[in-house]
């Protein structure tokens, strides 16, 4: 193992999206503005899928896919849980990447076509009727391309270099809100800040790790756990400083303020990547540390991210239950969700694939969700405030029984993938032995049931304002996210036996 | 005992499945069409009930050509859970061979006959795609090979059959009596799901042919309880103690209904049950001495309670609830009595299906009235329905040559030949029943044919067109000829479903039980002829307490207030106050608690970046002080 290995093949799918990336700025360049929509979104569009059918090609490896020198398992380890991920990722970006382009809910998109200028000024007034800046795409390419790389990082630098890839873009896509710029700003100012600050964390977490193992290979530092002659002390400040870090990414309760002031900040399809794609590549990541790298020392580690669970699933449980704003509602849940995976991260080995099948099937629940949310409107701008959705099923019934799905299969009811999704996280949790945890988890998620019931009730048994906001009927673009993650709710719902299948065959971390 | 098998099915057997598919799709098209299908659709019922039997015959004559006689059919699985699995499994043998024949043979008699009964009803397309529905599930309820089949097919026919006791749902009574049937049957459906849930427990399977062959290794107190169960169950479907109060009232649905449904098949789907499990009843001699003293108690109590009756067809139920309670007995006796249960079943089948036709050709004649005091003298009027009712009759009270003197009889010895005062006392009730049947059936026959006319002004009474009693001609026929099964090689052919038994011997001999059931049922016909030759009074008089109690149907109806609906009120009234004392309560408070903590720690959330950076900040420290004493205390 001591010379340079490269598998062209498997790190194909970020090469591919990298390489979309920058050719997505090459054109920023070379194409005259009011074309540049179209090509950018085929791009995009194409290279996701494209690499999606690279990372189905490599099913089924588990070997290492980029090593620089002497290494366990190399800086890009491919294996099943990685792959699962990495595909997820791709499409759930696919989908986002839709929601970026709608145009027709409100003329030009949700972002601003000059971000230079000042809000609110004269000019940006004026600018509100251009079409927004096609410069989203490929920085949530960049981002997309962090993220796959994020769940695949064999080690601790790489990881960082991922997190930073991903992150730095998401900053810039926070702030670029057409409607409500100045909160926009503050959000992406705010989440920029606060990232920069975990960031810190990360570094100083991985100069410790590196301390204590010699190494900052994941395996290798697990080893280290067993044999290092090192003081201990080092080891635990940096297994709590990285958990610190990727518990931020993941907006686990106390490291989780950010959440709903950039939810609510960012342009709603900004939103959603966040929710859907965020979410997985923090989970992968965490799931990978703990799984590989600081398994020999989960003893350590367990009473402490036990409590974090447990504090995430009820604070972000009971913090949704009296929020009036859509968006904040869902960033909430979205907390609580968080807490509900970790139970799946502690479990470690045994609850590798439920986590995985979690992520996919909120995935595509929550960005369906945030898509239905850029349709409602008041005017141009969204009406955010649930008081605005009362009655919204007399007048759209076609929108309000899709939403209602939706939100039916968030409070996991049977027959949506939300069900499925946290029966098989909460066995798998039970099969571990984490009794309390998984109690907690039902607790939560009956407390959380309550403000998307409340959602429901205010859709159809409420009668709507004489003013009541309209609803804007979707381009294809946005049209096809809301069905495809209606359809992924219902189809995992009731038959997720096929994906049940696939992450229970994709479940083995290499190394671990 | 022998390992029981039952072979797979080949060449036609193999099409068992169509038996049921045919009434099936019938059904499906006479309710999914709608009303476009209201001029042609009640012959697509007709015919394929009447395809099914065709079958059915084809299907009969082919099994007893096989060696072993069974064919066994596996369609598809249900549900595969760990070690269980549950298939969709027919079983064809000699037992579910003549239910078949019975089920398609008279439904289609009945068939044919509805569609003259209900030619002015404008409800006749629906009715005929319930009627359907029902020789469907009751064709899933016999030819089913386990007991999940069985409780599909089991609850399908409940399912038919409250829509088709409350098809006049604008009618209270009609309404109120199909409700009462499917909660009486829930009830006892219990005890239905309770059983299997005891036998996958125990046994792992729910398979006739696994139940029974592990039957063998069940504790006494499983077969116990497994066999009490099954009772339960069937009791409910048949109309048997303490479940019977049902089926009286079933009769307010059309008498095709009465005549198919609560007369000739579903009502016999409990000793169907208890013929099919007769390895778990022969487990068990406890198990078995409640079946006879069930079916005993039964035969009694309806005949009793049949005595006390003016209403034609309340008087034929209540001869069903005791005829079948002479079925359980024969099938509670067990060893060579099973088949005799199950002839007088299928004759059974014949003679009440007739009598009830009949009695509806007389409310067609008569304006839909149903009280026999208001009749008299019809025979002049109608001969055909005269003549075969008089057949009908014949055959209930066991004259000889119609078919209840060759299946009752038998019945009536095995009774008798049970040991020690068992015997005297079932044999004993047997007779009894005997002869009160002879003289309830006998004084409806002569109010109703015989004596003076009693009509009322408006009614001018005819015979029923050819559709009508072409049916009832065949099923008169048939209860003359019925008894001849018992020289058929059916009983013959039963034998490999309940095993060879020998022939008991007892308190008294076949002859004496013959002559002396001959002496009851001809004086209790006489004393009834004396009594009602003249006519009766037009309106009831009062009486005393014995015949206020039997009018009061043994005080079936108190019993279930008092055991049922008193508690069920109770419970009702109960929860509704818990509900909204302690449960809301409870619930708004906690709802309190959590949306007054929400506003509280959502305080936190200033909107500042810095305290947010606080927060992450003493999260980390917590996190590594906490790593740290984990470890170090």
């Amino acid at each position: 193992m001591s010379e340079m290995q490269i598998d062209w093949a498997g790190l194909s799918p970020m090469i591919i999206v990298f390489g979309a990336a920058f050719l997505g700025l090459a054109l920023e360049a070379a194409v005259p503005k009011r074309r540049r929509l179209p090509i950018q979104v085929s791009l995009a569009v194409a290279a996701l899928a494209a690499a999606f059918i690279a990372v189905v090609l490599n099913k089924g490896k588990s070997a290492t896919a980029f090593a620089l020198g002497e290494s366990a398992i190399g800086s890009v380890s491919l294996d099943g849980p990685g792959l699962f991920l990495q595909g997820t990722i791709a499409i759930l970006a696919l989908v986002a990447v839709l929601l970026l382009a709608e145009q027709r809910t409100t003329t030009g998109g949700d972002f601003v076509s000059e971000a230079a200028v000042v809000a609110d000024s004269r000019a940006d007034i004026a600018q509100r009727r251009d079409p927004g800046a096609t410069e989203v795409f490929p920085l949530a390419l960049f981002a997309i391309g962090g993220m796959m790389m994020f769940v695949v990082a064999g080690d601790l630098l790489t990881m960082f270099v991922a997190l930073e890839m991903l992150s730095l873009p998401l900053y810039l896509l926070c702030g670029l809100a057409k409607r409500r710029r100045l909160i926009s700003q503050e959000a992406a100012l705010k989440y920029f800040l606060l990232g920069a600050f975990s960031s810190a964390f990360f570094v100083y977490g991985m100069a410790m790790l590196y301390g204590f193992a010699g190494t900052i290979d994941l395996a290798g530092i697990n080893e280290a756990g067993v044999s290092s002659n090192e003081p201990r002390v080092l080891l635990y400040i940096g297994v709590g400083m990285i958990a610190v870090a990727l518990l931020f990414k993941a907006a686990a309760v106390p490291f989780h303020m950010w959440t709903p002031d950039v939810y609510t900040g960012a342009p709603t399809p900004v939103t959603a990547l966040m929710a859907g794609c965020v979410k997985v590549a923090a989970f992968g990541g965490l799931l990978r540390v703990f799984n590989v790298g600081l398994e020999s020392s989960a003893w350590d580690w367990h009473a402490i991210l036990m409590i974090i669970a447990i504090a995430t699933m009820l604070g972000g449980a009971i913090f949704a239950v009296t929020q009036r704003n859509i968006k904040r509602l869902l960033a909430y849940s979205s907390i609580a969700n968080a807490g509900y995976l970790l139970i799946g991260v502690i479990a470690l080995g045994d609850a590798v694939g439920q986590t995985m099948f979690y992520l996919a099937a909120y995935g595509f629940t929550v960005i369906a969700a945030f898509a239905v949310v850029s349709l409602v409107r008041d005017g141009d701008d969204e009406a955010t405030d649930l008081s605005r959705w009362a009655g919204l099923g007399k007048n759209s019934p076609g929108t309000a029984g899709i939403f209602t799905v939706l939100m039916l299969a968030l409070a996991g009811i049977p027959f949506t993938s939300g069900f499925t999704a946290k029966f098989s996280l909460f066995s798998a949790g039970l099969e571990a032995g984490e009794v309390g945890l998984v109690v907690v988890g039902v607790v939560s998620s009956a407390i959380l049931a309550f403000p998307y019931l409340r959602v429901v009730v205010l859709l159809w048994l409420n009668e709507p304002a004489p003013d009541a906001p309209t609803v804007n009927l979707p381009s294809p673009m946005a049209g096809t996210v809301v069905a495809a993650g209606v359809m992924a709710t219902v189809v995992l719902g009731v038959a997720p036996g096929y994906l049940l299948d696939i992450v229970d065959k994709a479940s083995i971390f290499l190394g671990s | 005992m022998d390992e029981m098998t039952y072979a797979p099915a080949t060449g036609l057997l193999s099409w068992t499945w169509l038996l049921i598919a045919l009434p099936a799709i019938g059904a499906a098209v006479l309710l999914l069409t709608g009303r476009r299908a209201d001029k042609w659709g009640h012959w697509i019922g007709v015919a394929t009930v009447g395809a099914a039997f065709a079958l059915a015959l084809g299907m009969f004559a082919t099994l007893g050509g096989l060696e072993d006689k069974s064919a066994a059919t596996d369609l598809f699985t249900f549900i595969a859970v760990g070690d269980l699995e549950i298939r969709a499994s027919l079983l064809l043998d000699p037992l579910s061979a003549v239910f078949c024949l019975l089920i398609t043979g008279v439904g289609f008699l009945i068939h044919v006959y509805a569609v003259g009964y209900m030619a002015h009803d404008e409800g006749r397309r629906r009715f005929f795609g319930y009627f359907n529905l029902f020789v469907a599930a009751m064709l899933i309820l016999v030819l089913g090979g386990n007991y999940f089949m069985t409780f599909i097919g089991w609850e399908g026919v409940g399912l038919a059959s409250y829509l088709l006791i409350a098809f006049w749902q604008v009618k209270p009574a009609a309404a109120t009596a199909g409700k009462k049937a499917f909660l009486t049957n829930r009830v006892a459906d219990v005890g239905f799901l309770l059983a299997m849930f005891l036998m996958v427990g125990a046994v792992g399977s729910l398979d006739f042919a696994a139940v029974f062959n592990g039957a063998a290794d069940l504790s006494d107190g499983m077969s116990l309880a497994i066999g009490l169960l099954l009772l339960a169950a069937a009791c409910g479907k048949s109309g048997q103690w303490p479940f019977q109060t049902w089926l009286p009232d079933a009769m307010e649905g059309p008498t095709p209904v009465s005549a198919l449904i609560h007369a000739a098949t579903m009502v016999t789907a409990g000793v169907y049950l208890i013929a099919r499990s007769h390895v778990i009843f022969e487990l068990n001699s406890t198990v078995q001495t409640a079946v006879v003293f069930v079916g005993a108690l039964t035969l009694l109590f309806g005949a009793i309670v049949g005595c006390a009756k003016d209403d034609i067809k309340r008087v034929l139920a209540w001869s069903t609830v005791s005829q079948i309670g002479y079925m359980f007995l024969a099938v509670g006796l067990g060893g060579a009595a099973f088949a005799l249960g199950i002839i007088h079943l299928l004759a059974h089948g014949f003679f009440k299906a007739g009598l009830f036709l009949g009695s509806g050709s007389v409310m067609h004649a008569m304006n839909d009235q149903t009280d026999i005091r208001r009749f008299g003298g019809l025979w002049r009027v109608m001969p055909i329905t005269y003549a075969t009712f008089a057949a009908g009759w014949l055959a209930i009270i066991g004259i000889i040559p119609f078919s209840g003197y060759f299946t009752k009889d038998p019945i009536i010895a095995a009774a008798f030949a049970r040991p020690g005062w068992e015997g005297w006392a079932a044999g004993g009730a047997a007779l009894l029943g005997a002869a009160l049947t002879a003289f309830y059936m006998t004084r409806l026959f002569v109010l109703t044919f015989h004596g003076p006319k009693r009509w009322t002004d408006d009614v001018h009474p005819h015979e029923s067109p050819a559709i009508m009693t072409g049916p009832l001609i065949l099923l008169g026929l048939g209860s003359l000829v019925a008894g001849g099964l018992m020289a058929t090689p059916v009983v013959e052919w039963l034998m490999p479903v309940f095993g060879d038994q020998p022939e008991p011997h007892g308190h008294l001999t076949h002859m004496q039980v013959t002559v002396a059931t001959t002496a009851v049922v001809v004086l209790g016909a006489a004393l009834a002829w004396m009594l009602f030759r003249r006519g009766t009074d037009e309106a009831p008089r009062a009486a005393a307490w014995p015949v206020r109690l039997a009018r009061a149907d043994l005080g079936g109806e108190v019993v279930n207030r008092g055991l049922f609906e008193a508690p069920g009120r109770f419970a009702a009234n109960a929860s509704v106050a818990i509900d909204s004392r302690g449960v809301d309560g409870a619930v708004n408070g906690l709802s309190a608690a959590i949306g007054g903590s929400s506003r509280r720690l959502l305080q936190l959330q200033t909107g500042f970046v810095r305290s947010y950076a606080l927060s992450i900040l003493s999260g980390a420290v917590i996190v590594v002080a906490a790593l740290m004493v984990v470890v170090f205390q």
